[in-house]
């Protein structure tokens, strides 16, 4: 193909062991782009639009990284990963960190070598039926035939869910949520079971919402969020508290209309000024720039707008923030002090 | 004595009649439906059973086709359109048409380079497709390759340039030495881009000639990826195919057995599993930065799965060959090569066709089993970004019929030309 091809076979093995070692923020800068795992698309959290240019909640998450530590909101090379490949993509160094609404598990940050690095999303996994199945509770379903993702945690709370009630299911294993929808409208399972978040997407987009109902019951927590390799905590400290950033700024009202206003000159908060670079240098001592916060929260706007934007209200979605408001509104996003 | 009976007859015909129209019931339309449709109670009965089962289909279907939305901007319009009257939403089709041809990564601007590379395509495939054109148009058929790569992905021209010296300086060598011996004109040969390949690597790494913008694989997708894969794989794996055929049947245990192992062992294992290799497992063994290109990874999977098949069908038609024309081949004085290059080649080939397009067919229906390692080929463009934009949520049928469609269309194309290429090569005594 190229000759780098025919000199990496070559060099491959000698570099081999290169990989441990190597600081992510230094390979990042010298790329001088970030490489991010994402979805290859789920409605609302990540998918190309009609110009191939990547949106969603987890996309935007990717961008105020890439924004933090390079300046630029598109320096970003997506990587499409599947429920199967993203961890090996993450393990092997392929990518630098992965936004894919993937769920923190114990296993999977032990086990596994990651590090998550918070939550961007709390969901849980819940139900969808046919109106006409006239089911009103989980505990209904006994003998029903669920559609499920493979290779999920959704998998395993249906397990266990099913199993501490003391009813059967029959399992229909479909690979990704778009093959899920077709598959319960087309009648092939009694109800289709993934993150709340997504059933609402899901069922917004039938052409009757009215006729199917998300049952009441979560039976699980599913908290989402962006993480990275185990074993460099500099990296996993930065897009930690790029994460924090968005969140800190909702609660702070910084805005991206209203950041180079407030990153200008300091303010009366000093919260804000630490976040925003105008006192201290809070960005020195993770290795980025003065503005880093500010260049993040420019990127797409604090946490509100991005929720907003991509799977708010407003949207065809239309999820409530619900155990994702701020703390100060009954939710659970709670950023630690910027000091 | 003619006259005698003149008064006695009332009419004498001058003319000939002229000749009537056989009977409406033995002739025509309504005799090949008696024949055919209608020709016992029991047949005509399942003759309209069938007709009315077409007319169910197509009564349900007509109507969703024909009144078809070709003009919306997202499903939720469609639906605002259609009024809840059930028809197509086939504006997916247009707004996403450049994506599902190119993938969503591919420069827009660009566009023009890998349909220059596709139009050229049929020039390139022709003198080999059919062998009645002039033979002075199979240079291009070998330069193709490397100017369908310089039009895809762009850089400078030297890389296909330098490779294609490469092939170009191994032929002649090979030629040179082929006389001698034929081992002496293959090893020779292939030393010989290898050297062309590395000197030319190195005396032009970084020159910048005619350079198209480059495009980098992670960036191909749609049906063109489909196309590559395929049209790359199948003209790769018949050669290698016949190699391994070829070195299964030979007299050296090593050769022998090192065909049999790889045939084997390809043939025990499913191709997803071989792509998730390529995809997942190959990137362990190399340094994120210097990794080989993913789509090269997995034209070398599926050219390995399909060559190992192809040399099956092969070894088919050499077993299919009688005795007697190896024996034949030998007793000219022909040595190895010759005989295979004259005698049995030729006739085991042409036996092998029907199996041949077989594998062909399935190996480019099999290229859209890439989507699940994060290619965005067309079944990838579709289960992946289409269907997961909040505008295009909910559309499954036209997008799965379109691409049903373009791959029926290259399918059909080759299995009509196999059934062409037998009755052109029928010489059997019938």
């Amino acid at each position: 193909m190229k000759q780098s091809v025919f000199f990496g076979a070559l060099t491959g093995a000698v570099l081999v062991g290169g990989i441990a070692g190597a600081a992510t923020l230094d390979d990042v800068k010298a790329r001088g782009k970030l490489n991010c795992g994402v979805t290859t698309g789920l409605v609302g959290f990540a998918a190309p639009d009609a110009n191939g240019n990547w949106e969603g909640f987890d996309v935007a998450v990717c961008r105020a990284v890439a924004a933090a530590v390079l300046g630029d909101p598109n320096a970003v090379e997506f990587v499409p990963t599947t429920g199967k490949t993203r961890f090996t993509a993450l393990a092997s160094g392929e990518i630098d960190m992965l936004a894919r609404n993937t769920t923190w598990t114990f296993s999977r940050d032990t086990d596994l070598k990651f590090d998550f690095v918070g939550i961007n999303y709390y969901d849980g996994q819940g139900f969808i039926v046919p109106k006409a199945l006239g089911v009103t509770s989980a505990k209904d379903l006994d003998g029903a035939t669920v559609c499920i993702q493979t290779g999920t945690t959704t998998e395993l709370n249906l397990a266990d869910y099913f199993r501490a009630n003391n009813i059967s299911y029959e399992p229909v294993p479909i690979e990704t949520n778009a093959e899920g929808q077709q598959q319960y409208l087309a009648g092939a399972c009694d109800a289709y079971t993934t993150d709340a978040s997504g059933l609402a997407a899901t069922r917004a987009t039938f052409e009757t919402p009215s006729d199917h109902v998300i049952l009441p019951e979560i039976i699980s927590k599913e908290p989402l969020g962006p993480l990275v390799r185990h074993g460099d905590n500099d990296w996993g400290d930065i897009v930690m508290w790029t994460l924090n950033a968005l969140i800190a700024a909702e609660e702070y009202g910084v805005t991206s209309a209203n950041v180079e206003e407030l990153s200008a000159a300091a303010g009366d908060n000093p919260e804000v000024n630490r976040l925003l670079g105008t006192e201290d240098n809070l960005g020195a001592m993770i290795g980025l720039d003065a503005t880093w916060a500010k260049d993040a929260i420019a990127a797409g706007g604090n946490y509100g707008e991005i929720f907003e934007k991509n799977i708010g209200e407003s949207t065809p979605i239309g999820l409530a923030r619900g155990l994702n408001a701020q703390w100060t509104e009954g939710g659970l996003l709670y950023a630690p002090p910027f000091r | 004595m003619s006259d005698t009976h003149a008064e006695s007859v009332a009419f004498v015909r001058e003319t000939a009649i002229p000749p009537a129209l056989p009977p409406a019931t033995v002739s025509g339309p309504v005799k090949w439906m008696r024949d055919n449709l209608f020709p016992t109670w029991a047949n005509g009965l399942l003759t309209v059973a069938a007709l009315y089962i077409i007319y169910l289909i197509l009564s349900s279907s007509l109507p969703w086709l024909l009144g078809g939305i070709w003009n919306a901007e997202s499903l939720a319009q469609c639906r605002e359109i259609l009024q809840g009257n059930s028809a197509a939403c086939f504006a997916v089709l247009s707004e996403r048409w450049n994506q599902l041809l190119f993938g969503f990564k591919y420069p827009p601007e660009l566009y023009w380079r890998p349909t220059l590379a596709f139009v050229l395509l049929f020039i390139a495939a022709a003198p080999v497709l059919f062998f009645d054109l002039p033979r002075k148009l199979l240079i291009f058929t070998g330069i193709y390759p490397f100017l369908a790569y310089w039009l895809i992905w762009g850089g400078t021209i030297l890389t296909p340039l330098i490779a294609l010296l490469g092939v170009v300086v191994g032929y002649l060598v090979f030629n040179r030495f082929v006389k001698g011996s034929f081992a002496a004109g293959m090893f020779g040969g292939v030393a010989a881009a290898l050297v062309v390949w590395i000197l030319g690597g190195m005396v032009f790494s970084g020159a910048d000639l005619f350079s198209l913008r480059s495009v980098s694989s992670r960036d191909l997708g749609g049906f063109m990826l489909n196309m590559m894969l395929g049209i790359t794989c199948v003209s790769l794996s018949v050669p290698i195919g016949i190699a391994l055929a070829l070195g299964r049947q030979s007299d050296l245990p090593i050769v022998k057995y090192i065909c049999v192992v790889f045939i084997e062992f390809i043939r025990g294992v499913p191709l997803i599993t071989l792509l998730f290799v390529a995809s997942v497992m190959l990137s362990y063994f190399f340094p994120p930065e210097r990794t080989v290109d993913l789509f090269l990874r997995v034209v070398i999977m599926i050219t390995m799965f399909s060559s190992a098949y192809i040399a099956e069908v092969i070894r088919g038609g050499l077993a299919a060959l009688p005795k007697g024309q190896y024996e034949a081949a030998d007793s000219l004085g022909l040595d190895y090569p010759q005989a295979m290059r004259l005698i049995i080649l030729p006739q085991a080939l042409k036996i092998s066709i029907p199996g041949i397009v077989n594998i062909a067919v399935g190996l480019f229906k099999d290229t859209t089993l890439v989507s699940v390692i994060t290619l965005f080929d067309i079944v990838g463009m579709i289960r992946g970004p289409i269907l997961a934009s909040t505008d295009w949520n909910g559309v499954y049928w036209e997008l799965f019929m379109f691409a049903s469609v373009l791959f029926f269309i290259v399918c059909y194309s080759i299995s009509q030309y196999s059934q062409w290429l037998e009755r052109r090569l029928a010489t059997d005594h019938r």
